[in-house]
């Protein structure tokens, strides 16, 4: 049972500043996803609250009480690495048992808690090896074991599933979301990876160069974003960007926006804009088509695998509902349409 | 995959290996093999003629209480040696570690002390020790303590242990700060997570994940102590008071140069040369196991 609070939370390294204000209000149970691109500072602010980054200015909160100044180990709360960060020379009961042992737990509940948590991860035949005879996605497990064995107040996750291959990514993701509803614990979880953030976050925070662009649920932040940066991040293919001159009745001076999914093919001169298929990627299910707009600007449009594909160069117009069409300030904020 | 290099017909490998061949013929097989046959023989007072006594100089060594007295003077010395230069070096190493500023000026100043010659480093202690004019004995004065190492057989052992260690420091130092630097900062993160503060950290993943460094020192250390110590010996102690930091080496010189026993001393060469060797492989056999992880 726990509750984070994060005020203002700030960031620099010498004179660069990393985190720039990072507000949220972490509800007791709740799987908050921290999602950008590599650099943006998420690992950062992660460490933070794990404590250790110091905090530079603001406050982090576990439970209502400031922890700014306490040690990790003092705050109750376990994390995954994204190299798992296993001790290699201790066989996986033993790091496992690591933390267990050094809050001097019983002996027969430590093999009890280690027992249940190596049999809830598949892991039961493997307490006898030492890390490396296991494979990647053993070693991913133990590392999640290590955490869920001690029981903490927050599970902290930097990019726990990167180092694996997508199959087993996929997989894992389940898993994951599975393990953290059954337990109940408060999760904060740092990907660069937009599905992963979307499988599973209760809600996420969308982060762009150390600024928390946008909170919220995955479906509000997909329909609703309230930046270019959040629109071009979040959804795949990433959302088309034309300069307002290109489409009529588009508030001047700003960059509109419109999701591939949203936009369909239509025959030339009826379409909000004009172009020439440069070339399309059948993926089946779906088939993206990849435009070239009078303009030069490059648009992509998504259509159904049934539907056919237009050959290279043919000319088209796209069509879109004005309602699906997103307006941008100059400086990146969305410009709600009448 | 390994690269290997092929050569064709067998004049040019021959030349590039004949330099490290003839060095070590030149300088080891041949003066190791001289001791062999010597330490078979008795030269006569003069160094005329020497006489055949067979393993007789083994024998009388074994026999010799000021010859075992060498030898449990070497395995003080080595051992205050070796612990003295990897714990002060380890000691050091962390601290250095754990800066994330300023540890190349660190590590600058502390490998000067390698490039100091052992005979040149034995002088600078035995100036800072030296009952008369030495600073530190002065200060030791003031506070009370007469230092003599001259006279006082453990003040003699303390300061040769001293002079010999600290050259070394600056080798283990480096090689344990690389060790150190090679622990992914992340293991030491998850176990601070975990709950260990610094000193539990060290003791159950620092220290552990260290180990094959600290083998590999262990034994480099030894061999250094039982060899390379001599110019240190030398110039402070010359092996005295009363023979108490004649090690094994210095006694080989003493007997064979300064006693004119060659064969003695030749045979005294050949014990040194395999306990040193047995011992090299009683830590690879027992400790080498126990390292990797
Ligand atoms: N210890 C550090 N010292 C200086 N700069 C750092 C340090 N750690 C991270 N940074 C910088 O902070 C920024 C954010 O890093 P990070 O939080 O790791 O990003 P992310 O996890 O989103 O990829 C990067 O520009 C990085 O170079
Ligand atoms: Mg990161």
């Amino acid at each position: 049972m726990a509750t984070v609070k994060l005020s203002n939370l700030k960031k620099s390294f010498g004179k660069t500043d990393v985190i720039h204000g990072v507000d949220i209000d972490i509800s007791d149970g709740e799987f908050i996803v921290i999602v950008g691109p590599s650099g943006c500072g998420k690992s950062t602010l992660l460490r933070m609250v794990a404590g250790l980054e110091t905090v530079t200015s603001g406050e982090v909160q576990i439970n209502g009480a400031g922890v700014n100044e306490m040690e990790p180990m003092d705050r109750n709360i376990a994390m995954v690495f994204q190299n798992y960060a296993l001790y290699p020379h201790m066989k996986v009961f033993d790091n496992m048992a690591y933390g267990l042992k050094i809050a001097k737990t019983p002996k027969a509940e430590i093999a009890e808690r280690v027992q249940s948590a190596a049999k809830l991860l598949q892991l039961e035949e493997y307490l006898m090896r030492k890390p490396r005879e296991l494979s990647g996605g053993q070693r991913q497990r133990v590392a999640m074991g290590r955490a869920i064995v001690r029981k903490p107040d927050v599970f902290l996750f930097d990019e726990p599933l990167s180092n694996l291959d997508a199959k087993l990514r996929v997989q894992m993701r389940l898993e994951i979301k599975q393990l953290q509803r059954s337990l109940g614990v408060t999760s904060l979880y740092v990907t660069h990876d937009q599905v992963e953030a979307m499988t599973l976050a209760d809600r996420m925070i969308v982060m762009n160069g150390g600024i928390a662009d946008q909170i919220g649920a995955p479906l509000e932040v997909y329909a609703n974003p309230q930046t270019e940066f959040v629109a071009g991040f979040i959804g795949s293919p990433a959302t088309n960007f034309l300069p307002a001159a290109l489409v009529s009745g588009a508030p001047a001076g700003t960059t509109v926006g419109v999701r591939p999914e949203h936009a369909t093919l239509t025959t030339p001169d009826h379409g909000l804009v004009e172009g020439q298929v440069s070339y399309s990627e059948a993926l089946g299910s779906e088939t993206l088509v990849h435009l070239r707009l009078s303009s030069d600007a490059a648009f992509t449009v998504r259509q159904n695998g049934m539907e056919p594909a237009p050959e290279e160069g043919h000319a088209c117009g796209v069509l879109w509902n004005s309602s699906d069409q997103m307006h941008f300030g100059a400086d990146g904020r969305r410009i709600a349409t009448p | 995959m390994e690269k290997r290099v092929t050569f064709k017909g067998w004049l040019l490998p021959i030349c590039l290996l004949l330099p490290q061949v003839i060095v070590t013929a030149v300088f080891f097989f041949y003066p190791a093999g001289q001791a062999v046959w010597q330490s078979l023989f008795i030269p006569d007072p003069f160094g005329l003629k020497s006489q055949f006594v067979g393993l007789g100089n083994f024998e009388f060594l074994l026999g010799d209480p000021y010859y075992r007295a060498a030898f449990t003077t070497t395995a003080v010395f080595s051992i205050l040696v070796t612990v003295a230069s990897l714990g002060m070096a380890l000691f050091l190493a962390v601290l250095a570690d754990r800066l994330i500023k300023g540890s190349g000026v660190y590590r600058t100043l502390l490998i000067w002390p390698y490039a100091v010659a052992p005979a040149v480093a034995g002088v600078l202690w035995l100036f800072m020790f030296n009952t008369r004019v030495g600073v530190v004995s002065w200060y030791l004065g003031i506070l009370g303590y007469d230092w003599n190492h001259v006279l006082n057989e453990a003040e003699a052992m303390g300061l040769v242990v001293a002079a010999s260690s600290w050259g070394r420091v600056s080798y283990n130092f480096l090689f344990f700060l690389a060790g150190l630097q090679a622990i992914p900062k992340s293991v030491i993160e998850a176990a601070a997570i975990d709950g260990a503060r610094f000193w539990t950290r060290f003791r159950t993943i620092v220290f552990p994940l260290l180990s094959p460094t600290t083998f590999f020192l262990l034994v480099v250390n030894i061999v250094y102590a039982f060899f390379e110590t001599f110019g240190v010996i030398h110039t402070i102690t010359s092996g005295g008071p009363q023979q108490a930091t004649t090690i094994l080496v210095y006694k080989v010189f003493a007997d064979g140069f300064v006693g004119q026993d060659l064969g003695s001393s030749a045979a005294q060469s050949v014990i040194l040369l395999v306990v040193v060797g047995l011992l090299t492989v009683i830590q690879f056999k027992f400790i080498e196991r126990r390292v990797h992880y």
